[in-house]
């Protein structure tokens, strides 16, 4: 599981070379970035900002791109209207920009293909984005490999890459999507939502958990309560 | 080299002299953990002081709570960016554990061990001499099981991974060995005023 550290993570020039919206508040960014070290699904990066008084800006983000050795990875930032840097990237960020970024981070919160299935996924809100990467990376390189996504929105303009995960769905025989929309007569992530998951997947070998924390809290407690061994359940929070 | 457009939001003088490079200041209080919470009884929960595998001394909850307590306030530093000010735990001082114990540190560096197998290391002289506690109550209540109660390590100088949720206890090793963060990248030492945040800073 472990990998020795291949030493000092230095900052790197990451060039952007293509921005798209993806939801109303959501876009994704396109880096050309050549890492000194392998990534693995479910990985972040460490992007830093610099005023031009020397002032600097950090933040951390999840790679939404698999591990396919491209030379650039796909960041999907929440626009949020006081983020200091989410905010930099939905209004000033432009093609052709250099941005530095180090990575990838984190060797927790990861799946590789020899980690197997069955594999439960659940994200909020725009958790989703690590799992994402685990989800094209399976697709590619171990299709066989059962996995379920349970992905709860507030409502449905807010469903990250939904053509994708529709398609996938569709044509993926192994992989099975449980979307939940909060809003409009929805519910929040309830024990027979997850008895529906683990009875459609069967007993999940790794579970990643990833979002807000009362989104992964009450998945994790949920997933306890239903019997799930805790050390398969890796979990991963924002609004930190 | 400055980040074309980007000017920030530089936080006031009085607030940057408390901030370590790359820190925010958040008012909230993020959760951070590898896994679930895990589930302790208090009846069953117990603290362990070990010399590799050899226990040396070990606290029922009741015991523990018999201890003499300490508190402190100040400043914490997570590795995710966030630092949030003027927090307010009490609990039990290392020195008053190895007071209580009968007995000196036997090695320079020690694993913190949770209920939920996380892992750290901490030098045995970050938590000497007041520097480090085992705290039970954050902001006057009982720590919250989000935030690592019934019991967490608390070394607040470090970056606060170090400080371990639901610690069950501390154990002693000959040199100093990498934890769960560790072994993944993570910084052996984690002194935020150094940015050391990965192998290498």
């Amino acid at each position: 599981m472990i990998d020795p550290a291949p030493g000092p993570l230095p900052w790197q020039t990451a060039i952007l070379t293509a921005i798209r919206p993806v939801t109303r508040r959501v876009k994704s960014y396109r880096f050309r970035v050549a890492f000194d070290r392998p990534m693995l699904a479910g990985q972040h990066v460490d992007v830093r900002l610099t005023a031009p008084d020397g002032y600097q800006a950090q933040r951390s983000y999840s790679i939404a791109s698999p591990p396919d050795g491209d030379g650039t990875i796909e960041l999907l930032i929440e626009g949020l209207p006081d983020g200091e840097v989410s905010g930099f990237f939905d209004a000033v960020a432009a093609v052709g920009d250099t941005i530095e970024l180090r990575g990838p981070i984190g060797g927790s919160f990861v799946w590789r293909p020899e980690d197997g299935g069955p594999l439960l996924l659940a994200g909020g809100g725009s958790g989703v984005v690590p799992l994402l990467s685990m989800l094209r990376h399976r697709a590619a390189t171990a299709p066989a490999v059962p996995a379920l996504l349970l992905y709860s929105v507030r409502d449905a303009g807010e469903i990250i890459a939904a053509e994708e995960l529709a398609v996938r769905a569709r044509d993926e025989p192994h992989f099975q999507l449980m979307l939940n929309l909060t809003r409009a007569g929805g519910r929040r992530v309830d024990a027979a939502m997850i008895a529906e998951a683990l009875d459609r997947l069967g007993p999940p070998r790794h579970a990643y958990l990833c979002g807000g924390n009362p989104f992964v809290g009450a998945v994790a407690d949920l997933l306890l309560d239903a019997g799930v061994d805790p050390a398969r359940v890796r979990t991963e929070r924002f609004g930190g | 080299m400055s980040t074309r457009g980007f000017t920030g939001r530089k936080p006031p003088e009085a607030t940057r002299e408390r901030l370590p490079p790359g820190q925010y200041l958040t008012e909230d209080f993020p959760v951070l953990q590898i896994g679930p919470n895990p589930r302790i009884d208090l009846a069953t929960w117990s603290f362990t002081l070990r010399e590799g595998s050899r226990p040396l001394k070990s606290w029922s909850w009741d015991a523990f709570n018999a201890l003499p307590r300490t508190r402190w306030g100040g400043d914490i530093h997570c590795v995710t960016k966030w630092s949030k000010f003027d927090t307010a735990w009490e609990g039990v001082r290392f020195d008053d554990l190895l007071a209580d114990a009968g007995i000196a540190a036997p090695s320079a560096f020690l694993l913190a061990e949770g209920y939920d197998d996380y892992t750290t290391n901490v030098p045995v002289a970050d938590l000497t001499g007041g520097k480090g506690m085992v705290a039970t109550h954050y902001d006057g209540a009982p720590i919250p099981v989000d935030h690592g109660g019934p019991a967490r390590l608390l070394v607040p100088h470090l970056y606060f991974w170090k400080s371990a949720k639901w610690v069950k206890g501390l154990r002693f090793t000959q040199r100093d060995e990498g934890g769960f963060w560790e072994l993944r990248g993570y910084h052996m030492y984690g002194d935020p005023w150094r940015e050391q945040r990965f192998t290498g800073d």
